[in-house]
């Protein structure tokens, strides 16, 4: 069960100490935790936790497909690793060793993918994962989320303590809008319905999740009633609810910080032409690189806004037969 | 036991296995015979002296590991895993089969003994060094044995695991290069020259040592020195013949994946029978 803020501002604490401090808890009553990192542990910020468990923090340095590797064998002695890197070079660069070490090996492995999309900012466009869910979507039995805030981190990386098999969580580091109550708790392969409406559904992730609620009031002061939908967990997705978005809203617009090639879009639009096909519009990066500046330039110059999801809720409302 | 009547009964078991490999890949008519033959000894001292392991309880938390990370000699694996009795002999007959549970390429999940899946080469160092530091960690006394095939260390992984396995001091790493000289596209000269791979091994930090991999006595020696040194990770280069045994195979470029007919198994399967026989009658005379 979850609660939503009434209203939305950035919370106090950074993704990556929230995950530090949730890891750290976990591993003082898990000796199985594990730590992976790929000379970024600054990144991450996971300093705390290489300090506090030494032989339980591993540095990889700047060798992610060993380090997945490595993971996999931890794994196969009972080790529950969680291994981070940048979106990009926890996904595409390592793509074959979490296909077969992790994955065909039916092992129990996490993957950290931090900044993304535009949230890697300065980084730019070789630093930028507008692709790594798409990547990793057609790795069968693997279980692709991004995180919403910092209260769903906590949860979510608690149960992935006591679950198995292969995850990869898509994650901000730094400061994101909190949408979840303290106490909220979360169904992995469930999306959360945060607000009803009648005319359209609004499934979004990430960061397009507070861009979809200031989306929704501006709807409603033209007089369009949409639901909103946090679709955080990519794959499995939630094909019962999209069907429901379909049936009960006749239209359905995806937000999402990635290319919508092979991520949110795609995985949605697979689940509504199963079901009941309807018009699906997609506000998403459409197939194109990062590239540098700040993360508000880099929204606008990818039409990653709530205007943007207005105009896509408009289009797809018109449309509707 | 003396090591002279052990030496004798490995050699026993080394052609016991090549000869239960030929059979193995005779019952398809294809496969990867050259790298399966050229693995042969390494793995009868593995399994018949060196390797901790009980059949009986394949899942012993304290057993040794061997990761082998040239996946495709598989055969040879599965041929020691069952006259070690991990499963039974007609099992063999399932290689390649659909539904069966010995594929090409090892995997854990599918067949008992199995350490780890392989086969999308550069991998197993990787997962070796995980498996090593996992016992690490559990405090676990044993050894992970990796065994590696020449031309797979062209992979810029197999070079990230090198690296780190000295970085961490991991001594019960012990692997296994399989320098048959040759890979799938031909004689390694040629493809992808590796230049000197003991001199490499060593630049890397690790104790590394040059051996015929064809020769239990040599090869044995080797691990115990390797089990010796707890402050580094060893390399054992083993100097081997791509094919081994096979008439068909030994001496052939293309030798890595094979087509090969009934009569030319038969020869070959004849010729290991009285290899065999020989070992056993030598073994016996001691």
């Amino acid at each position: 069960m979850f609660t939503v803020h009434e209203r939305f501002e950035k919370a106090p604490k950074m993704m990556r100490e929230v995950y530090c401090e949730t890891l750290s808890e976990l591993a003082l009553e898990n000796e199985n935790i594990v730590v992976l990192d790929a000379d970024l542990v600054s990144s991450s910020g996971m300093k705390p936790f290489f300090k506090a468990f030494p032989e339980r923090a591993i540095q990889c340095g700047v060798a992610e497909a060993n380090m997945i590797g490595i993971a996999a064998g931890l794994s196969c002695m009972g080790k529950i690793p969680f291994a981070h890197s940048f979106g990009c070079f926890a996904s595409r660069r390592v793509c074959d060793q979490i296909m077969i070490s992790a994955a065909y090996a039916q092992q129990n492995v996490r993957i950290i993918g931090t900044d993304p999309g535009v949230t890697a900012a300065y980084n730019g466009g070789t630093h930028m994962p507008f692709e790594d869910m798409g990547v990793l979507r057609s790795i069968p039995e693997i279980t692709l989320i991004e995180l919403t805030d910092t209260v769903m981190l906590r949860d979510i990386v608690t149960q992935l303590t006591k679950s198995y098999g292969v995850y990869y969580l898509r994650m901000a580091r730094k400061n994101v809008t909190a949408i979840y109550c303290e106490g909220s708790r979360f169904e992995i392969g469930k999306g959360n319905v945060l607000a009803d409406g009648r005319d359209v559904s609004i499934i979004a992730s990430g960061i397009m999740v507070a861009e979809s609620l200031k989306a929704m009031e501006i709807l409603k002061s033209e007089g369009i009633s949409a639901r909103i939908v946090d679709m955080f967990t990519w794959k499995p997705i939630d094909a019962q609810l999209v069907a429901d978005c379909a049936r009960e809203t006749g239209a359905i617009v995806t937000a999402e910080n990635h290319n919508v090639i092979g991520g949110l879009g795609s995985a949605v639009s697979e689940a509504v032409v199963q079901s009941c096909p309807v018009l699906v519009e997609m506000v998403g990066v459409k197939d194109k690189f990062g590239q540098v500046g700040t993360e508000d330039f880099l929204r606008k110059a990818y039409d990653l806004t709530a205007e943007a999801i207005v105009a896509a809720a408009k289009r797809a409302v018109g449309r509707k037969g | 036991m003396d090591l002279e009547k052990e030496l004798l009964d490995i050699k026993v078991a080394a052609e016991n296995i090549r000869l239960v490999t030929l059979e193995t890949l005779g019952n398809i008519g294809f496969g990867h015979v050259g790298g399966a033959m050229s693995i042969v000894e390494a793995l009868a001292v593995l399994y018949y002296s060196e390797l901790e392991c009980d059949p009986k309880r394949p899942d012993w938390a304290q057993r040794d590991r061997l990761v082998m990370s040239k996946g495709h000699a598989g055969p040879a694996l599965y041929a020691t895993l069952s006259l070690k009795g991990f499963f039974p002999k007609e099992m063999l007959l399932e290689l390649n089969q659909g539904g069966g549970r010995l594929p090409s390429h090892c995997d854990m999940n599918k067949t008992i003994g199995v350490d780890m899946t392989t086969g999308s080469l550069g991998q197993g160092i990787s997962s070796a060094i995980g498996l090593a530091m996992g016992a690490r960690l559990n405090s676990i006394e044993n050894y992970t044995y990796l065994v590696l095939g020449d031309g797979e260390c062209n992979e810029g992984q197999v070079w990230e695991g090198v690296i780190f396995a000295a970085h961490q001091k991991l001594g019960s790493l012990i692997t296994f290069v399989d320098w048959n000289k040759q890979q799938l596209d031909g004689f390694t000269k040629d493809i992808m020259d590796m230049g000197n791979l003991e001199e490499k091994f060593k630049a890397f930090g690790w104790h590394t040592v040059t051996v015929d991999g064809h020769d239990p006595g040599k090869i044995k020696a080797a691990i115990q020195e390797a089990k010796a040194i707890k402050d580094k990770p060893s390399a054992i280069i083993l100097d081997t013949i791509k094919g081994y045994g096979c008439d068909f195979a030994q001496g052939v470029e293309a030798n890595h994946h094979m087509n090969f007919t009934k009569e030319q198994m038969d020869e070959a399967i004849d010729k290991q029978v009285r290899k065999l026989e020989e070992a056993r009658k030598a073994a016996q005379e001691r």
